[in-house]
């Protein structure tokens, strides 16, 4: 940890402990830490993820015991969950509600990172451990949603392991998909091997977690200015200003994903998962869970598979990057006028990839006629995705770097102290 | 900006499910006022005990209703729950209905399988021994079993409302399969192979009520919602108590970062 300890070991048995084991001087500086003093409520989503993971890990962990990882057992096991087990109607919908909110709380914190700069110096590895961080709940997400085993859950997991399929063969690409597969098709194997991977990688997440938390304690938090910190003016420690206001923010955050769970469960999943798989069924519509949209679309946008392939990976890829891509010496794009305006049409590119993803790459976005067929034809899904992409990619290349060298910032307070006493007198 | 950019977010998910759920059939489903619509909405035990009397005399010849077990019919929420018998297992009517049944058991001591009355932890037993005879049966149609139908369709409860009542004359001109009916409602095509199945008074309700085409489609709706989602009466009046429980939480809360933060410009 950066600085010097906060932590005075007053009792003896303290004294005895800090000097064989120091892992209350770990907590008490893990929590009272300088932090900026301007941190506003898009802060508060880092804390917000930690009690969902946990979450997911407490109702994953029950689940597990009542689960069976098996192809004739595993649809009978979920409805054995949810009517027979003691709160299981409550631990299941938690758990997979759970995760489409966890889902949407990482969105918004990276969002966060891209719009006020934390990605970059200081904090890249911060960024790139938070990146590794998503790799793994996407990997988590999607082999959890095959694990009911109905028809969105083998049909996801055809899809999604087909992906491999283009790597050439000669590149050992077929062997990939078998390896995946335990088998030649998605099948027993599949599931038990995604169930090992499901239980294993919550808990690579963990360890990132700290990761991400240790690097964060280098530098401290970034901030709505973007401004470093200079003197102790400009700082309040983590535990108690912040512990209270990250607490708030749970408890409503809860309030939103509790009226989900109880009042609308079935809103994030897709009716076809709640019929048993059968391989030999295609449904009319495949689609992923929401937070995957995105990607989906990117992948469905290019007409060659491994092209495709390359995109959609290469639309994560990126983000690993970003920290060199943003070229401008302002964090904060709150005094970058030009890179606001791109930000927000970058998050509504997202949005719109998400919709499109959720389209049959065919569907009309609008009509412009009908053809000799008297079929409507205009502007397709298909060609929305491709535009969407481009931007995607666009924004961090060449946007990014070209908007750090062209762009002039608005002028910046003198530090974080000045920004806050200036706010508070409201001139800002 | 950026709480017009949060407002945005939100909406964004919310589009993004209603887009997806809003991908079922070609055809306007109807949309029927249900008891157990909305936050507060809970079952019509009436309702429902009249649904299970058409799924008893109707579905049940060719549907089955595999992950509900008898005793869960009385249980709390359920159309048959009683007070006077908190374990549903004691409940006269379900002991009186597993009874009406014969389940194969078994293998006994001498490894032969044998008849025994149905018992209240039984589940409803299903009309085919596996999916190949019920196939066989019908023509080559697998008859889903109904258990999650109303939570595996889009819009499941006013999709088999839908279903049930849109049995509707054959368009002129129109083509029909051998052995398929013409149903404009059905999610998978034009043409079912599940016959009409409700007919004015096909069934004589116990209760007296009038059992037209509607009234029956509308019953057993009531009834399937109930046998896909259980609890949930029960998990609403959780939530309720839940969301209660976080929002005087909140007030603390952010009573308690006013009061950390009293002294400090922000």
């Amino acid at each position: 940890m950066s600085g010097h300890s906060r932590y005075d070991p007053k009792t003896g048995i303290e004294k005895w402990l800090d000097a064989r084991l120091p892992i209350i001087r770990l907590g008490v500086d893990t929590l009272i830490f300088p932090s900026p003093r301007n941190l506003n409520y898009w802060w508060t989503f880092g804390a917000i993820l930690a009690v969902m993971l946990v979450s997911q890990l407490i109702t994953g962990i029950i689940l597990a015991m009542h689960y069976v990882p098996h192809p004739d057992h595993a649809f009978d096991a979920i409805q054995h969950i949810n009517r027979d087990v003691n709160y299981g109607w409550l631990l299941q919908p938690m758990h997979a509600v759970g995760a489409s909110m966890m889902f949407l709380a990482a969105y918004i914190h990276m969002f966060r990172g891209i719009y006020y700069g934390s990605a970059k110096n200081p904090r890249e590895m911060i960024w790139i451990v938070g990146m590794v961080i998503y790799l793994l709940m996407m990997a988590a997400g999607f082999m959890g949603y095959v694990l009911p085993w109905g028809q969105m859950s083998i049909w996801g997991a055809i899809v999604i392991t087909n992906l491999f399929s283009a790597i050439p063969p000669e590149a050992a690409g077929t062997s990939v998909t078998q390896w995946l597969w335990g088998g030649f098709s998605v099948d027993g194997p599949t599931l038990n091997r995604f169930f090992s991977l499901h239980y294993l990688l919550p808990f690579l997440i963990v360890a990132m977690v700290m990761l991400h938390v240790w690097a964060l304690h280098i530098p401290s938090n970034n901030n709505p200015t973007g401004i470093s910190i200079k003197t102790k003016a400009d700082t309040l420690d983590f535990h108690p200003y912040y512990t209270v206001k990250d607490a708030f923010a749970i408890v409503v955050f809860l309030m939103i994903f509790s009226w989900f769970l109880f009042f609308m469960p079935d809103s994030m999943g897709h009716p076809d998962n709640l019929i048993p798989a059968n391989p030999l069924s295609t449904p009319a519509h495949i689609v992923p869970e929401w937070y995957y949209l995105p990607f989906y679309a990117m992948l469905r946008a290019v007409p060659d598979k491994l092209l495709g392939v390359l995109t959609m990976f290469g639309a994560i890829a990126i983000l690993f990057v970003l920290p060199w891509l943003d070229t401008s010496k302002v964090r904060s794009m709150r005094y970058r006028p030009l890179a606001k305006l791109f930000f927000f049409i970058f998050v509504l590119a997202c949005l719109g990839l998400g919709w499109c993803g959720a389209k049959l790459p065919s569907d009309l976005v609008f009509a412009t006629g009908v053809d000799e067929a008297g079929n409507a034809v205009g502007f397709s899904f298909v060609w929305l995705s491709r535009i969407l992409t481009v931007y995607y990619f666009a924004f961090f290349f060449p946007i990014l770097p070209i908007l750090g060298w062209v762009e002039k910032p608005k002028p910046r307070p003198a530090s974080i102290e000045a920004s806050v006493l200036a706010h508070a007198k409201g001139d800002d | 900006m950026l709480k017009w950019f949060a407002s945005l977010a939100v909406l964004a998910v919310f589009s993004a499910s209603g887009a997806m759920a809003s991908g079922g059939g070609e055809h306007k489903l109807k949309h029927e006022h249900w008891h157990f619509d909305g936050v507060f909405g809970t079952y019509d035990k009436a309702a429902a005990q009249r649904g299970f009397q058409i799924y008893q005399e109707v579905c049940s010849a060719c549907h089955g209703l595999k992950y509900v077990a008898f005793y869960n019919l009385a249980d709390e929420g359920a159309p048959f729950y009683d007070p006077e018998f908190p374990n549903s297992n004691e409940s006269p009517v379900v002991k009186a209905l597993a009874k009406q049944f014969t389940i194969t058991d078994g293998p006994d001591d001498s490894g032969d399988m044998f008849d025994r009355p149905g018992l209240t932890s039984d589940k409803l037993p299903s009309p085919f021994a596996n999916d190949m005879a019920a196939k066989a049966s019908n023509g080559g149609a697998l008859p889903p079993d109904l258990s999650l139908i109303t939570r595996a369709r889009h819009d499941g409860s006013n999709y088999v409302y839908s279903l049930l009542t849109g049995y509707i004359d054959t368009p002129h001109g129109m083509e029909i399969a051998a052995g398929m009916n013409y149903n404009p409602m059905f999610a998978g095509g034009d043409q079912i192979a599940m016959a009409q199945p409700l007919y004015e008074g096909s069934v004589e309700y116990t209760d007296g009520t009038e059992a037209s085409v509607e009234q029956m489609a509308k019953d057993v709706t009531e009834f399937l919602t109930w046998a896909a989602d259980p609890k949930m009466e029960q998990r609403k009046r959780t939530g309720w108590m839940v969301m209660i429980y976080l929002f005087l939480l909140s007030l603390l809360l952010y009573g308690s970062y006013r009061a950390v933060w009293r002294d400090v410009e922000h």
